[in-house]
C-alpha cells in the first residue's frame, strides 16, 4: 500500500498546465481575494465568478465536473454557519418548530448563509484547479518567487518529499495493529482509553523513526556537499505574453469587484 | 457523516468564504510576523542545516494526523499536534514545523482556505504552540523534575491547545459575522472539550512512548530556549485572555457582533467609495432589476466559458497539425 495518490497533480498538457506557475498562483490568490471581497448577496458576481472557473476547468482539460465536485470539501464546515438563519433579523422566509420552539428563518440570513457557501465553494475550486495543474517542485519555485522565506520554503519541500515515505511508515503501523487486533465486528477491543493510548504510542513510534530517518537524511545530504543551500537553476523572468496573462487576470478580478459594490 | 465533520480535526481549519476580508488579513499579518520571528529563532538555534530533520519532523506530524482510533459511533479521535510539536521540538522549531504542516495542508489539499490560512496558522501554529508551551513549562517547573511532570505537562499541554485554538477559532469566526458568538463558542468550545480529551490521550501516549525509547529526544522542549519567556508569558496571556473573553462574549454576542458591525461596514465602505461616487445608484450597471441582472450575468459567464471552449478546440487541432508535420 503506497500513498503515492496524496499528490493532487494530475499530468496533463493543457493550456492551464503549461501556465507559468508564478502568474497561476498570484492570479488563483488574486481570485480567493476577490471573492472575499465582494459583499455579501451580489448574485450576478457569483455567477461571473463560477464562469471564470468553469472556464479555468474547461483549460485545465480535466472536466468541469472535476473542480465542482471536490471543491464540495468544504460544504460540511457551513455547519458553523447555519445558525445565521434565524439570528439575523429580517423578512420572514418560513416558520419552523425546533422542537416546542417556534423560530423564524429569515430571508437576509438565508441569503447570507448561501452566499457564504458559495464564496467557500469558488475559493476552493480555485485552489483545486491550481494544485491539479501544477507540480509541486513548480509551486515551490513559485513560493520562492513570491518571496516566502527560504528556510520555510525548504522545510516545506522536504516535508513534502518525505510525507509518502512517512504515510507509508504510518499505514504500516496501522496494519501491524489492525493484524493484532483481532475482535468481533463493532466492537472496538478494549476501552477508548486504551485505544488512545495504543495510537498515542504509534505516534510516538512515528516519531521517534521520523527522527531516526531525519538524521540518516541529513547526514547523506552533508555528504554529498549539502551545506545549507539547495540550489536550482533559476527560472527565466516572465515573459511579455505571461505578464499580459497576469495583468488580463487581476484587470477582470478588478473589474469584478467594482461591479459588485455598484 | 454529520459527527464526523463535527469531530474531524478539519473543523478548526477555517475554509475560505468564512472569514470576512478584514479579518483575515488581519491575522495574515500577525502571523507574518510571529512566523517570521519563529524562524529567525529556530534558525539561530538549529542552524539551517537542520532544515531536513525538520522537514521530516514536518511530515512526521502530518502522517501522525493519519493514525487515528474509534471513538464510538463510526468517529474517531486523531491528532493536531502542536503539543506534541512543541514538548518535542521546542516552541520556535514547533511553530515552524506546525505553519509548514497548517500551509501544506491548505495548498494541497485544500484543509482550510489560502485566505484563512493566516488564521490557521494563527489558531494551530502560534496559539496553540504557545499554550502547550506555557503549560508544559509550568507543570514541569511544578513537578520539579519528577518525571510526572513531563506526562501530566503534556495531557494538559494538548488538552488545553486544542481548546484554547478552538475559542479563537469561534472568536475569529463572530467577528466576521459567520456565526453568531452566543453559539459560535459554547458549541466550538464544548466539541472541542471532547476532541481535546483524543488528542491528549495521543499526546501523552506518544511523549510516553518517546520517553522510554529515547529520552534524550524529549531535551529541546524542557530546555529554555532564547526568548522562550516571551513564548510562556504569551501562552499564558493568549490562554487567560480567551478564558475570560469567550464565556463574556457569548454571555453578551452583541458586544463581538457589535465590533463586526462597526469595523466591517467601515472596511466596505472603505474599498467601495470610489466606484460610489462615479456611478451612483445601480442595482448592477445599466439593469435597475437583479433578478435580470443575475440572468445576464448568467448568459455573459455561459459566454466566457464558450469561448475560451472555442479557444482551445482551436490550439488543440493547432497543435495536432503541427505534431503531424
Amino acid at each position: 500500500m503506497h500513498f503515492h495518490f496524496l499528490d493532487p497533480y494530475h499530468r496533463g498538457d493543457s493550456l492551464l498546465h503549461r501556465a507559468d506557475p508564478r502568474v497561476k498562483l498570484v492570479l488563483t490568490l488574486a481570485f480567493i481575494v476577490a471573492v472575499a471581497a465582494t459583499p455579501m448577496g451580489t448574485w450576478p458576481v457569483y455567477v461571473l465568478f463560477l464562469a471564470l472557473v468553469v472556464a479555468a476547468s474547461v483549460a485545465s482539460e480535466l472536466g468541469v465536473a472535476f473542480a465542482m465536485r471536490r471543491g464540495l470539501i468544504a460544504v460540511p464546515f457551513a455547519l458553523a454557519a447555519v445558525p445565521l438563519l434565524i439570528t439575523v433579523p429580517g423578512p420572514p422566509l418560513l416558520e419552523v418548530s425546533l422542537g416546542p420552539w417556534p423560530v423564524t428563518v429569515t430571508t437576509t440570513g438565508a441569503g447570507r448563509l448561501l452566499s457564504i457557501v458559495l464564496k467557500s465553494w469558488l475559493s476552493v475550486q480555485a485552489g483545486i484547479l491550481l494544485v491539479a495543474t501544477t507540480s509541486f517542485p513548480d509551486l515551490l519555485a513559485a513560493l520562492r518567487a513570491l518571496r516566502l522565506p527560504r528556510l520555510l520554503v525548504a522545510i516545506i519541500g522536504l516535508m513534502w518529499r518525505y510525507l509518502a515515505v512517512l504515510a507509508d511508515e504510518a499505514g504500516r503501523l496501522v496494519r501491524a495493529r489492525a493484524a493484532r487486533s483481532g475482535s468481533l465486528t463493532g466492537r472496538g477491543g478494549r476501552s477508548v482509553v486504551w485505544r488512545g493510548q495504543v495510537t498515542g504510542y504509534m505516534v510516538g513510534n512515528l516519531f521517534v523513526r521520523g527522527y531516526e530517518r531525519g538524521e540518516r537524511i541529513y547526514a547523506a545530504m552533508l555528504a554529498r556537499g549539502y551545506d545549507g543551500e539547495a540550489r536550482s537553476l533559476p527560472r527565466p523572468p516572465l515573459s511579455l505574453a505571461q505578464w499580459m496573462m497576469l495583468g488580463l487576470g487581476l484587470a477582470l478580478l478588478v473589474g469584478l469587484v467594482v461591479l459588485s459594490y455598484l | 457523516m454529520l459527527a464526523n465533520a463535527l469531530f474531524a480535526p478539519l473543523y478548526m481549519h477555517i475554509p475560505d468564504g468564512f472569514l470576512s476580508l478584514a479579518v483575515s488579513v488581519t491575522l495574515w499579518i500577525v502571523s507574518i510576523i510571529l512566523v517570521g520571528i519563529a524562524l529567525w529563532q529556530a534558525e539561530k538555534e538549529l542552524g539551517s542545516l537542520q532544515v531536513p530533520l525538520m522537514g521530516v519532523l514536518a511530515a512526521v506530524i502530518f502522517a501522525g494526523q493519519m493514525l487515528n482510533f474509534q471513538v464510538a459511533g463510526g468517529t474517531s479521535g486523531h491528532l493536531m499536534g502542536a503539543a506534541l510539536a512543541t514538548i518535542l521540538l521546542g516552541p520556535w522549531s514547533a511553530i515552524v514545523v506546525m505553519t509548514a504542516v497548517v500551509a501544506t495542508q491548505a495548498l494541497i489539499f485544500q484543509d482550510g482556505g489560502l485566505l484563512a490560512l493566516g488564521a490557521n496558522i494563527f489558531n494551530m501554529g502560534v496559539v496553540g504552540v504557545a499554550v502547550s508551551y506555557a503549560v508544559y513549562r509550568v507543570v514541569m517547573r511544578l513537578a520539579r523534575g519528577q518525571s510526572w511532570g513531563v506526562f501530566v505537562g503534556a495531557a494538559v499541554a494538548a488538552w488545553l491547545s486544542i481548546v484554547v485554538a478552538s475559542l479563537a477559532c469561534a472568536i475569529q469566526l463572530s467577528l466576521s459575522g459567520t456565526s453568531p458568538a452566543n453559539v459560535s463558542i459554547p458549541a466550538m468550545g464544548g466539541i472541542h472539550m471532547l476532541i481535546g480529551l483524543g488528542e491528549a490521550l495521543i499526546t501523552l501516549g506518544a511523549v510516553a512512548f518517546v520517553y522510554v525509547v529515547r529520552r534524550d529526544l524529549l531535551k529541546p522542549g524542557e530546555a529554555r530556549p532564547a526568548g522562550g519567556r516571551a513564548v510562556l508569558v504569551g501562552g499564558l496571556v493568549i490562554a487567560a485572555l480567551l478564558a475570560i473573553l469567550s464565556p463574556l462574549a457569548s454571555a453578551f454576542p452583541d458586544g463581538l457582533e457589535w465590533v463586526a458591525e462597526t469595523t466591517q461596514p467601515a472596511f466596505i465602505d472603505l474599498a467601495a467609495e470610489p466606484p460610489y461616487q462615479i456611478i451612483p445608484d445601480y442595482v448592477f450597471p445599466g439593469i435597475p432589476n437583479e433578478a435580470l441582472a443575475t440572468i445576464v450575468a448568467g448568459i455573459v459567464g455561459v459566454l466566457i466559458v464558450f469561448v475560451v471552449s472555442l479557444a482551445l478546440a482551436f490550439t488543440r487541432r493547432a497543435r495536432r497539425l503541427t505534431s503531424d508535420v
